[in-house]
């Protein structure tokens, strides 16, 4: 896959189609992979990598990528594109500046649950009928595949693409996902196993800002938390902000918009399974105002901004969790 | 430093016997910025004005708050006497302590306490206020009326006669409404078309007057002064414009199997139609569901006997745009739907009629040409039962709450004009209770039981069941006598409830006017602004606004001509300045806003920006149009970075008042 992509790259960026290309290069261990920017076709062939590890949503690059100067040639998972189209919805990119190809998802590997199985100094993995054959700096180990995949790819919403201009590979289906499965357990705990679930969650939290820096619905000009006058302004884990507010008003902000991508809790260095919170917004609105999923297209008005004559009223037909 | 004066009002007892106003005083005296703080008696009166003022110019007060009534009562009276005092008047702020405190808390201590946190909280929120400037708005010199009943007749005639341009927007082919059906009037008993129609001629002879027949509301932009409404023109296959209305086409049209929806299903019609003999316009429409033409594309001869040219079976619906200044809702009411009525057999015995379908039987241009005959079998009716209150003062979910109240007066009219033409004919009338308030109203039903002897009876009917004599069977309770009536009727005659026009809702939304449970239109204040909608520049006229009789309708429709008239003098009127900016440095231009905008305020720019690298960057931004915004704040809450925020309740207001009350 790695080589059809980096030859597809290399030809669009020779015919002139594109001007630079978004891709990823290896970071400083084999499972760091991050995104790019390549220019010509030596740096494709040198630092251009595609494998199990490569998770990153390059989506939201290109809110700065697609408005620098020529077009931008985009390797987008089918994950990805609802980011994207959720972004155009939002006249965040400049759709005529990227060039998309689509390529297959994941499952993707999650380096944290390789290391888990006290499997350390990872050099590469390869993918054996299902059996991960791991190398590391002390010889060859072993796992099954899918006890080692991220989260986010456990319950995979989709592997059609939303938005290409060229596919590699076949095009997918939507999936029927389980991926609603946690919020109705902890939907069915009582107010204080809840509370205190959350609790425990949000109080690993050290504010190291991965998760809003990842997300491709953060992409405000300024964010509040940033802004001195917006009354929520917090830049270091001081107090319990965290626990009371930060994630929680971050939920806020992107409901209505989250497409689901999983990144703020794959990038979480603590291991906060925070797409919860927003898959339990998502799950509202679907029972709420009707199935809706965000990025599915760049026109359809979304629930939270929308008023329709039938619209319930959340408050009133909202059951609020065992008491 | 700011310099805040607070003024804690009595409001005679009103707040003062819940709310310990020297204790509110006192304790708002002690607030930061606070430079002096008083309480008085009636601070809307001239002298608790002038105590406002005073302080004002003698403490150099930046700021005021006044712990009051609602800000819909006397926000106004208090921003302009603190203009007079050289204030600027956005510069005053009102905590409500008798709405939101005295008037629903029994205990003084807990009202008291909570009267000094809501002072606390417009103290805090004063604090940020910033002078504000009002701009102006032009007005647009034209009148949209929305119906074309009496109501909407009514109304546009003394709009016009004040001299200016007015358009009726009418669904059906002709104007006349409701009334044009109606036989006679009470209380006086003349012929309705004989005091409707000269009016309706009135209004298509006036030059002022524009009638747009079969034709509705589509969409509704702008704000008062400057709406833009979108009409849309239904097709009705005929050019209204060659039409002459000489009926030919009607005599030889070969579907004559239509419905009458004018005579209330009871005959029928062609496919197409002139409504009735005295339709304004008199133009002939094709109804498109049952013209042969339209539905298998053979027929023509409407199109072959025209002389003139009229009709053409191509014809679209056309939408035309137009500005007004105001806009008067008349879309009155219906009969409601007697389906869920099993008990009285009206779905299932053509002699059990609603009071509006004896209307049409009694009526010359009626299907029985004014003799009354029992639609069944087309004899003549011995013995005639009236129904009072179907549906209306119901407490299921079948009926309305409200009283319908016209109906008690039009039954004894029925029951009346029975009696003196057919004296042979029995006449009785079930009723809970008769109202009849009114000039001449009480007067009009001791006449129908002393002088016309109907048999007023105070019960109701349980049971209708017909029966296979031709006969109908009523069983009813006589309250006052105790006792079970089985009375053997040809005709039965219900006084279904009204409801407001199905087009109300869906029209109310466009308008973003409020309505009440029943869908009818909620007036500004029930006493005081009883034809004004809150919404600035919409008027209600009739039965839109709850159940009228024909005479209330026709004053109703006159004073909301009275407010437009008022509206539409003034060159222009001042603008809300408290509406919303977008702070272009944060916008994202996501369109977030645009999209709950409900008055389509917000528009889009493309700003070359100097960015913190020092690049410039051309972003996309949000603008808003200070004129068409309404101050909602939809936006504000819907803007994801906070971007936008509104002139007078900004986010940092808002903000500092919930932190006062939770401090």
């Amino acid at each position: 896959m790695q080589e059809a992509m980096i030859n597809k790259a290399k030809q669009l960026l020779a015919d002139g189609t594109v001007d630079r290309v978004i891709g990823w290069k290896r970071g400083e261990f084999a499972y760091d992979i991050t995104p790019a920017v390549f220019e010509t076709a030596e740096e494709l062939e040198k630092e251009f990598v595609f494998d199990d590890f490569t998770a990153a949503n390059v989506s939201k690059y290109l809110v700065k990528e697609s408005k620098k100067e020529g077009r931008i040639l985009a390797f987008l998972k089918p994950c990805d594109t609802y980011s994207f189209n959720q972004l155009t919805k939002e006249h965040r990119v400049v759709r005529e500046n990227v060039y998309i190809v689509g390529i297959p998802g994941g499952p993707k590997l999650d380096a944290e649950k390789i290391k888990a199985k006290g499997i350390t100094g990872i050099l590469g993995v390869k993918n054996e009928n299902y059996t991960l054959k791991i190398d590391t700096v002390y010889g060859e180990e072993t796992m099954p595949f899918y006890e080692a995949i991220l989260d986010k790819c456990a319950t995979c919403k989709s592997k059609k693409h939303v938005v290409y201009d060229e596919l590699i590979g076949d095009e997918g289906e939507v999936l029927d996902s389980n991926r609603f499965d946690m919020v109705e357990k902890l939907e069915n705990m009582t107010a204080q196993e809840r509370y205190d679930f959350w609790r425990g969650e949000l109080s690993k939290c050290i504010r190291c800002n991965a998760c809003r820096n990842v997300c491709p619905a953060c992409t405000c000009e300024k964010c509040v938390f940033d802004n001195p006058n917006s009354g929520v302004e917090n830049k270091a884990p001081a107090d319990s902000f965290e626990e009371n507010m930060f994630h929680i008003i971050r939920a806020f902000h992107v409901a209505g918009r989250c497409t689901d991508c999983g990144e703020c809790s794959r990038v979480c260095p603590q291991h906060i399974p925070l797409h919860l919170l927003n898959r339990k917004f998502i799950k509202d609105i679907n029972s709420l105002y009707g199935e809706y999923q965000a990025g599915e297209d760049t026109t359809s008005r979304a629930p939270l901004n929308d008023y329709k004559q039938d619209d319930c009223e959340a408050s009133v037909v909202h059951e609020r969790g065992v008491e | 430093m700011k310099r805040i004066g607070v003024f804690v009002c009595h409001c005679g007892t009103n707040i003062a016997a819940t709310v310990d106003v020297k204790a509110v005083a006192e304790a708002l005296g002690h607030e930061p910025g606070v430079v002096i703080s008083q309480d008085y008696q009636y601070m809307c009166s001239e002298s608790g004005q002038n105590l406002v003022k005073n302080a004002i110019k003698e403490h150099k007060l930046t700021g005021v708050v006044v712990c009051s009534c609602s800000p819909r009562m006397h926000e106004n009276t208090f921003r302009k006497a603190a203009a007079s005092a050289g204030l600027n008047p956005y510069l005053v702020e009102i905590a409500n302590i008798r709405e939101q405190c005295s008037w629903i808390h029994k205990d003084i201590a807990s009202a008291t306490e909570k009267a000094i946190i809501l002072g606390k909280a417009a103290v805090a929120k004063v604090h940020l206020n910033s002078p504000l400037t009002a701009g102006e708005s032009p007005v647009v010199k034209r009148a949209l009326v929305i119906g074309g009943g009496i109501a909407g007749i009514q109304t546009a005639l003394d709009i016009a006669e004040a001299g200016f341009d007015v358009d009726i927007v009418e669904k059906n082919p002709t104007i006349g409404g409701k009334m044009a059906q109606i036989d006679k009037t009470f209380p006086t008993l003349d012929c309705a078309a004989c005091i409707l129609t000269p009016k309706m001629v009135e209004a298509s002879q006036n030059e002022r007057i524009t009638i747009h027949s079969f034709s509705e509301v589509a969409d509704v932009k702008g704000f008062v002064g400057n709406f833009t409404v979108k009409i849309k023109k239904k097709a009705r296959f005929v050019d209204e414009t060659k039409c002459t209305g000489c009926g030919l086409c009607t005599e030889k049209c070969p579907m004559k199997k239509v419905p009458n929806e004018f005579n209330m299903g009871l005959d029928n019609r062609t496919a197409i139609y002139i409504p009735f003999a005295q339709a304004v316009p008199k133009v002939a429409t094709i109804d498109p569901n049952y013209c042969m033409m339209l539905q298998k594309g053979k027929c023509g001869i409407c199109s072959s006997v025209c002389s003139v040219g009229a009709i053409d079976y191509k014809q679209e619906d056309k939408i035309i745009e137009q500005q007004y200044g105001a806009i008067v809702v008349a879309t009155g009411f219906n009969p409601i739907n007697l389906d869920k009525y099993d008990e009285f057999a009206y779905n299932q015995c053509p002699d059990v009629v609603t009071s509006l379908e004896l209307e049409r039987l009694m009526n010359a241009a009626g299907p029985n040409g004014g003799t009354l005959l029992r639609p069944s079998d087309k004899t003549h009716p011995h013995k005639i039962v009236f129904v009072q209150c179907v549906g209306s003062r119901c407490d299921d979910s079948k009926g309305k709450p409200y009283c319908s109240k016209i109906c008690c007066m039009y039954t004894a009219k029925h029951a009346m004009l029975i009696r003196e033409k057919y004296p042979d004919t029995e006449v009785y009338v079930f009723y809970i209770d008769v109202r009849t308030p009114g000039k001449n109203f009480d007067e009009f039903y001791r006449r129908a039981v002393e002088q016309y002897n109907v048999h007023y009876i105070k019960g109701m009917v349980g049971k209708v069941t017909p029966r296979s004599d031709g006969k109908i069977d009523v069983q009813a309770s006589d309250l006052l006598a105790n006792e079970q009536l089985h009375i053997d009727a040809d005709m039965v005659v219900l006084a279904a409830a009204i409801e407001p026009d199905k087009t109300a809702r869906p029209l109310a939304t466009m308008l973003t006017t409020q309505m009440d449970t029943n869908d009818f239109f909620t007036e500004a204040h029930p006493k005081l602004r009883p034809v004004e909608s809150a919404t600035a520049g919409i008027f209600l006229s009739g039965a839109c606004q709850g159940p009228k009789d024909i005479p209330e309708t026709v004053a109703q429709a006159s004073a909301a001509a009275a407010k437009a008239i008022g509206l539409l003098v003034k060159n222009s009127i001042t603008c809300n300045p408290c509406v919303a900016h977008s702070d272009e440095l944060m916008c994202n231009g996501c369109s977030s806003c645009e999209k709950v905008c409900p008055y389509g305020a917000i528009t889009y720019v493309d700003k070359e920006f100097r960015m913190p690298d020092r690049t410039t960057a051309i972003r996309r931004v949000a603008s808003v149009n200070p004129a068409v915004c309404q101050g909602c704040g939809a936006c504000t809450v819907a803007c994801p970075s906070g971007a936008m925020d509104l002139n007078g309740f900004s986010n940092s207001q808002i903000m500092s008042e919930v932190d006062a009350i939770c401090k």
